[in-house]
């Protein structure tokens, strides 16, 4: 028999999580939710969507934030692959290579984006140095209104920098937990480097991509302050747009439609991922 | 087919020698079992002939191949790991055939081969199962299987049994002995089950931090342990140790005389081991004194443990035995099957 104290003891233990998760997660989330669909005047209402798909900057905000996203995401999950597999192996000074890897994860995203603003604006570093290597005559301007290319790629160049070492930091910790044995018995039986890690790595990886995935796609689609830093007002997205909404144009119930759908848009990401890279139930060891 | 020459082979970990100048030469087809307690060195040797490990010295050869330099997937060898590594993302089927695949060998020849390796080892209701699907012991047959199709005139296999019940363990290791027998590869097999190492070895060769300590057929190694170490680890119970010194014509110690039949002058007072085996000691009307401690009915015997002087020694003895704790008896030795080691060395003395 447990005692009643042994059967509370486990609700006990997760209050606390509970109730931090209900007041900065929870009740924000209703807040906006119902934010969101609540006319200026009080009373439900779908007026907040329409105004938000109607905007002008709406279709420019939605492309932009997929086309980043697309861009983004399989860069750094490659990029963090590589680098992950690299440290993996275990060469001379692997550890120094994950410390300057990991150096980005300590700027925030807008001094990161700030930073990358030093580098590419007009009379930046790559500028001032292409102009000294006599490369060029005079600034290219890679952060025109005009030059939607240029934006774009420095924004990559920015969040590849900024944010893959997250990536990287899951793989890594993910590559671990497989048994050293599984590459031995890769080798033994005739696998080179590259078969050995399409065949057995990737596969046994699954469950950190799939966390790496998940988690980089809803920043993905956050992406703000990298964007507002390099490019302004020039290239909106999603996630900007409900802060313009907010602060400039001060509707906190079109902002909130913009949060809710992102939050859409974030769980029709997460589900795909589950679905298309979760582990089979036969597969699961027990 | 081939043989494997292992020639001065040493392994250093950081300051730690594992290996110091191993060298064995394992026949063609031979089913050879490194034994030893752990870190002995045994799976570091193993590992080295795999070419998991670098050897820091010496020379490793299979068939007429220097193979040292050469990596694990050129060396034309299979293994069995300790604990299966059978692929979990892969059915039982993919598993077997992986080596296969790797080696890019024309499909059907893989079907083909994957189904033969898996008749052979009783797997075939499983081939599309995944191994988390499986008992411990079809996992095992799994690894195996996915060995032997590799067709690798070599096989490694370390403690391919010891994650097996006790039951189990019992069945596989025949079945691995049948599968010897039909397969004939030449088999580097790693346990510290010396039992394991007694009854499917064609030779044993006994390590010890880092050397090899007797090589020999099993039975050889068993009559004649070539030091202490050995005789106390193989066989069970173990061999029964007794200290004493050569006095005339008979050898004593600690509450025991026993009469050594040859003069040995070469002998005389030195201070040696007696090494009996427990079925070569009868309780008798005389001979050495001795107490009983305890007695062990094991069904087909029954072992009693008795002391001789301070000394504890395993007797076995008829299940029908008529003796009681604390009762008072006499032993009497076998004196054909008596060795003797040095006091200090611990080396058998030659008879």
């Amino acid at each position: 028999m447990r005692t009643r104290t042994e059967q509370f003891l486990p609700f006990a233990l997760l209050l606390p999580s509970i109730g931090f998760l209900s007041l900065l997660i929870v009740i924000p989330m209703v807040q906006a939710l119902l934010l969101a669909v609540m006319a200026e005047g009080g009373g439900f209402t779908l007026e907040n969507f329409q105004r938000m798909v109607a905007d002008v900057n709406f279709s420019d905000a939605w492309r932009n934030t997929l086309l980043l996203l697309i861009l983004i995401v399989p860069l750094q999950i490659v990029l963090a692959l590589a680098m992950a597999l690299l440290i993996n192996s275990r060469f001379r000074g692997h550890g120094l290579f994950l410390y300057i890897y990991a150096i980005p994860l300590a700027i925030s995203d807008l001094a990161a984006g700030i930073l990358w603003l030093a580098v590419f604006t007009e009379r930046g570093y790559l500028n001032s140095t292409l102009q000294s290597a006599g490369v060029i005559d005079q600034p290219i301007l890679f952060l025109s209104f005009d030059n939607l290319a240029g934006i774009l790629t420095a924004i990559v160049i920015a969040e590849a920098w900024r944010a893959t070492a997250i990536v990287l930091v899951i793989l890594i910790a993910g590559l671990q937990l497989i048994p050293r044995d599984y590459f031995e018995a890769a080798d033994l039986f005739g696998a080179n480097r590259l078969r050995r890690t399409v065949h057995v790595v990737l596969p046994l990886l699954r469950p950190s991509l799939q966390s790496a995935l998940i988690i980089r796609t809803i920043f993905a689609f956050q992406t703000f302050a990298v964007v507002f830093a390099l490019a302004g007002r020039n290239m909106p997205v999603l996630a900007g747009e409900a802060y313009t909404w907010y602060a400039t144009n001060r509707n906190e119930h079109v902002a909130a439609a913009y949060a809710v759908l992102l939050l859409g848009l974030t769980i029709v990401a997460t589900v795909v991922y589950l679905r298309v890279l979760g582990l089979r139930e036969a597969e699961v060891q027990r | 087919m081939a043989g494997i020459t292992i020639d001065g082979v040493s392994k250093v970990f950081g300051k730690t020698p594992a290996l110091k100048d191993i060298s064995l030469d394992v026949r063609d087809g031979e089913f050879m079992v490194l034994l030893g307690p752990s870190g002995c060195g045994k799976t570091t040797l193993l590992r080295c002939v795999a070419g998991l490990e670098q050897v820091n010295g010496g020379r490793i050869r299979i068939g007429d191949r220097d193979v040292t330099d050469l990596a694990p997937r050129d060396r034309n060898i299979a293994m069995v790991f300790q604990s299966y590594a059978v692929f979990p993302h892969m059915t039982v089927g993919s598993n077997i055939g992986f080596g296969l695949r790797m080696k890019r060998r024309p499909k059907p020849e893989i079907e083909r081969r994957v189904r033969e390796g898996a008749e052979l080892l009783g797997l075939v209701p499983f081939l599309d199962r995944y191994p988390a699907q499986l008992s411990g012991g079809q996992r095992q047959r799994v690894a195996v299987a996915r060995a032997l199709v590799m067709d690798a005139p070599v096989l490694l296999m370390d403690e391919p049994l010891s994650n097996l019940d006790a039951l189990l363990r019992l069945q596989a290791r025949a079945d691995l002995k049948r599968l010897h027998k039909e397969v004939k590869r030449t088999t580097i097999y790693v346990t510290h089950d010396q039992v394991e190492a007694m009854s499917m070895g064609d030779r044993i060769a006994v390590m010890r931090e880092g050397s090899i300590e007797q090589l020999g057929a099993p039975m050889e190694i068993y009559d004649n342990p070539a030091t202490q170490f050995v005789g106390g680890f193989i066989g069970s119970p173990p061999m029964n140790f007794l200290r004493g010194a050569v006095r005339d014509s008979s050898f004593a110690g600690d509450g025991f005389a026993v009469p050594m039949s040859r003069s040995r002058a070469d002998l005389q007072g030195r201070e040696m081991v007696l090494g009996v085996r427990a079925e070569h000691i009868t309780i008798a009307g005389d001979g050495i004194p001795a107490r009983v401690m305890v007695i062990e009915p094991l069904g087909s015997h029954a072992l009693v443990t008795v002391l001789i002087g301070k000394t504890p020694v395993k007797v076995q003895a008829p299940i029908d035995v008529a003796v009681q704790p604390d009762q008072a008896i006499n032993l009497r030795f076998d004196e054909a099957t008596l060795r003797w080691m040095d006091a200090g060395t611990g080396s058998a003395i030659p008879r």
